[in-house]
């Protein structure tokens, strides 16, 4: 039982990394490509190390997957962060169709 | 003093986790390397954490996961939804958002809990004015009253409870 549901997890967390790289290529410009590639990312890598501890259950390699899934969901928001602000500050560009730019009417 | 406490009971958790077998040898080294870590390591966190005041405000953790979880479930769904659709349905924008949390792990978590849900990205925090600037992939409103309403609210009702 265990098995099928670990078999489900797997599939989706191997769609959904697929769908982020998908958003990758198709996206505009960087801060569109961060959402995709951080979100779908994170959430696919999550499910498919849940899918590794349903078949290994508690046994070290099972409870070093779940410690990763932690350490996943606790860096990987900071270092898209740190990517989009460090890109805001040396001058790129949003897309031309974004409706709205916040930050740089106040940095001025 | 209490830090290292708590940066040792952290340190030592995270090690039993890596390491999963109770055999005294593996228990000693753990022992050894936590403290080793406290001590050194004490010197990057805030002197005063605040972390053991009201212990209980920490059981809204357990409310707090499950709606993040699912959150981030339904704004994978969307993502997933604006990839696939062949005309790309974007309306980007960075807009401004208030938010009335003051501890920088409230902050934090605020933070993160933004990046990973529904469209939003944070790119800047401006501490003294409680503001954040967050990237947003559908911009449904530019006003800083209206965003606040439809991005921060959700969390920052029980993001409050717990770090207030």
């Amino acid at each position: 039982m265990n098995e099928i549901i670990g078999y489900i997890f797997l599939g989706l967390g191997l769609l959904f990394d697929f769908i982020g790289c998908l958003g990758l290529i198709r996206f505009p410009d960087i801060y569109n490509r961060l959402h995709s590639s951080i979100k779908c990312v994170t959430l696919g890598t999550s499910s498919i190390l849940l899918g590794l501890f349903l078949f290994k259950g508690f046994t070290p390699g099972g409870i070093k997957a779940l410690l990763c899934i932690a350490f996943l969901l606790l860096t990987a928001p900071v270092s898209a962060h740190v990517l989009s602000r460090s890109a805001h500050k040396s001058g790129v560009k949003l897309w031309k169709g974004s409706v709205c730019d916040k930050y740089a009417e106040d940095k001025n | 003093m209490q830090i290292r406490i708590l940066l040792f009971i952290a340190s030592f958790i995270t090690w039993i986790l890596l390491r999963w077998s109770f055999e005294a040898q593996n228990i000693v080294i753990g022992i050894a390397v936590s403290v080793l870590v406290s001590l050194m390591t004490a010197g990057i966190f805030e002197k005063k954490t605040g972390l053991l005041k009201r212990p209980w405000r920490y059981l809204w953790l357990f409310y707090y996961f499950p709606l993040f979880a699912w959150e981030c479930f339904k704004a994978n769904l969307e993502g997933a939804y604006r990839v696939i659709h062949p005309d790309l349905p974007i309306r980007p924008g960075i807009v401004k958002v208030k938010t009335t949390l003051k501890s920088d792990t409230g902050l934090t978590f605020l933070a993160n809990t933004l990046t990973l849900v529904p469209g939003t990205m944070t790119v800047d925090i401006d501490r003294d004015g409680g503001f954040l600037y967050v990237h947003w992939m559908n911009v449904e409103s530019p006003e800083i009253d209206r965003a606040t309403v439809l991005i921060v609210e959700r969390f920052e009702k029980v993001l409050r409870r717990i770090f207030a």
